[in-house]
């Protein structure tokens, strides 16, 4: 099974997001970046299958050449080889056509993607990309197992989940759940060592379209000083979620 | 085409009819409207009230699509003008690929340029393949009516709701994704005229085994209010007085990430980063100290209270109303209160 993990560059949670040129970019201006967490998890399940099914897992981002730490990461963890598409990841669809060219060229089984980025959150890759590739597509995956070309992936729906049974090839948008925080792998100093062996293939793009544009970001208003009520006076809460802020 | 069209036109009068025709239909506005059992989520009236927005904006109607819903015309009240009704037993198990293609047969139909959906999880799913299927740009997240429609400008969250992003859409037909809870309800006084649809489905190689969900329980997703807590809580056995509260308040119960992760609760009420997003009226922390992670995925709520016996938890520096005592002692006064309150407003 040929296995392709989409990693995102995305800034640390814990970032300060400011943005710079007339607030129209993000400022990375001493912000560590680190792999998606919804990738991460994705990454973690496809080297499982390296190492239980013999599968091979290549990882893949559309981006700078400021994205390449974030790769040699994932091949510090198990990845055999990583590609970069050499242009800046602007739209969700145009990240989708890209990685559609490669998935197709590489005759990937399976591709595994996070649900979301954490930092825009655009949500639509994965989707794109299965509709692109004609690939099966299971979102929100929290579980999967394969068996020959077949797959079991459960999806968490609103309120509960679903368990859906589908083939190769297949491209799942996962989170946590698919596997568990606890058996995410801190890359360890063997393999730092071997991932600056293994090969990072620099493509460039095959599409230079873009369907929607950045304008311009916006930080919420600051927040004003919360209101503390005594732990002996909760008329007083009940009192202000009813009259003040309206929502009992 | 037009041109070509032209000259195959043998008398001049036809000429402004065709135009007319093309006027009145260019600039359309499609909604899915997404129900449950044959009932209408509340996220279904909330996008038809966007899509009234909009289409107000464009001086144009509105049309829904709707998928095994039993009456329609409750949809009139939110400013849909028509709904296209598609009954198919084939469509009681979602699927995206086949509902996606639902709406795009009805977006052609109609020849709508704007097509907005919900993000509720099967909306969510849905959407990125319905874009690829009517080459459309498609903007998720999206908190407002459009600042413009040419160019086609919405403001959505970003940086999981650290920031807003003003986007353009700048293809022919556009997808919008709306935030649950974010544009609010819109009333309106008109009727929804029905009409029965019939696309095409394809067929689809993700098929559904089984679902595992409670019925009888306010999902997160829909749920005004939330009541969320943490490891404050000491253990599971002392989560009957969260859900008494939730109970009370007829809210969802949720967690934080180190109660799921410790099995004290389903993955499934995991809020946060890496779980589920919060984007109720009222969000009620209770004993969870408010990590920033914990914090990204519920910053969408409109309103916040925290109790928490640690003053300086980083929640109080995000809530609006904040209660420092000991939750064992604060949440069954507060279940008393806010049942007298009920009693009392019933």
């Amino acid at each position: 099974m040929k296995i392709l993990v989409c990693i995102s560059h995305v800034p640390d949670t814990t970032s300060k997001i400011n943005f710079t040129d007339g607030d129209s970019k993000f400022d990375t201006n001493g912000v560590q970046f680190v792999i998606n967490p919804n990738d991460e998890f994705g990454l973690t399940r496809a080297m499982w299958f390296k190492e239980k099914q013999g599968a091979s897992v290549d990882v893949i981002n559309v981006g700078g050449a400021e994205t390449e730490p974030t790769l040699r990461k994932a091949l510090a963890i198990g990845a055999d080889s990583a590609i970069r598409v050499n242009t800046p990841a602007t739209d969700g669809f145009q990240v989708a056509k890209e990685l559609a060219k490669v998935v197709k060229d590489g005759g990937y089984d399976l591709v595994i993607a996070g649900r979301e980025s954490i930092d825009y959150n655009g949500g639509m890759v994965p989707g794109m990309l299965a509709e692109l590739t004609d690939a099966n597509f299971v979102t929100n995956c929290i579980s999967l197992e394969v068996d020959g070309t077949n797959a079991t992936a459960v999806r968490e729906i609103d309120g509960g989940k679903e368990t859906v049974s589908t083939a190769l090839p297949l491209i799942i948008a996962g989170q946590k759940g698919l596997v568990e925080e606890s058996d995410l792998r801190i890359p360890n100093m063997r393999g730092i060592m071997m991932a600056r062996k293994k090969p990072l293939t620099v493509l460039e793009p095959s599409t230079s379209s873009s369907e929607t544009t950045t304008v311009k970001f916006e930080k919420p208003a600051p927040k004003g000083a919360v209101t503390l009520v005594d732990a002996d006076n909760l008329d007083e809460l009940v009192n202000l979620l009813h009259n003040e802020a309206k929502v009992i | 085409m037009i041109w070509a069209f032209l000259k195959f036109t043998k008398t001049l009068n036809e000429i402004p009819a065709f135009v007319g025709i093309i006027k009145e239909k260019i600039m359309s506005v499609l909604v899915y409207t997404e129900s449950e059992n044959g009932k209408f989520k509340k996220t279904a009236f909330e996008v038809a009230s966007y899509a009234k927005a909009v289409a107000d904006q464009l001086g144009t109607t509105v049309t829904a699509v709707a998928v095994n819903a039993n009456d329609s015309s409750e949809l009139g009240q939110y400013g849909v003008d028509k709904v296209l009704n598609v009954s198919n037993a084939d469509l009681n198990d979602f699927n995206a690929k086949s509902y996606a293609a639902v709406v795009k047969q009805a977006a052609e139909k109609e020849d709508a340029k704007v097509v907005i959906v919900s993000q509720s999880a099967d909306s969510k799913y849905l959407a990125p393949v319905l874009a690829v299927g009517l080459n459309a740009g498609y903007a998720s997240n999206v908190v407002e009516a459009p600042s413009s429609t040419a160019p086609f400008t919405v403001k959505r969250t970003a940086f999981t709701n650290k920031a807003f992003n003003l986007t353009t859409i700048d293809t022919d037909v556009k997808v919008v994704g709306v935030s649950n809870n974010a544009f609010g309800l819109v009333e309106n006084s008109g009727s929804a005229a029905a009409e029965d649809f019939s696309p095409a489905l394809p067929t689809s190689g993700v098929k559904v085994e089984s679902i595992d969900k409670a019925t009888d329980k306010v999902t997160i997703a829909d749920a005004e209010v939330v009541v969320s807590a943490g490891r404050g809580m000491k253990g599971p056995e002392n989560w009957g007085m969260i859900e008494e509260l939730a109970d009370v308040l007829g809210a969802a119960t949720a967690c934080s990430k180190p109660v799921s992760d410790l099995g004290w609760r389903p993955h499934g009420e995991h809020v946060g980063q890496t779980g589920k997003p919060v984007a109720s009226n009222l969000y009620i922390a209770i004993g969870i100290s408010g990590a920033i992670q914990h914090l990204a995925g519920i910053n969408a709520s409109k309103v916040k209270v925290v109790v928490n016996t640690d003053p300086e938890a980083p929640f109080f520096k995000a809530a609006d109303y904040g209660v420092v005592g000991d939750a064992f002692e604060v949440i069954p006064q507060l279940i008393e209160k806010l049942k007298a309150f009920k009693a009392a407003n019933a």
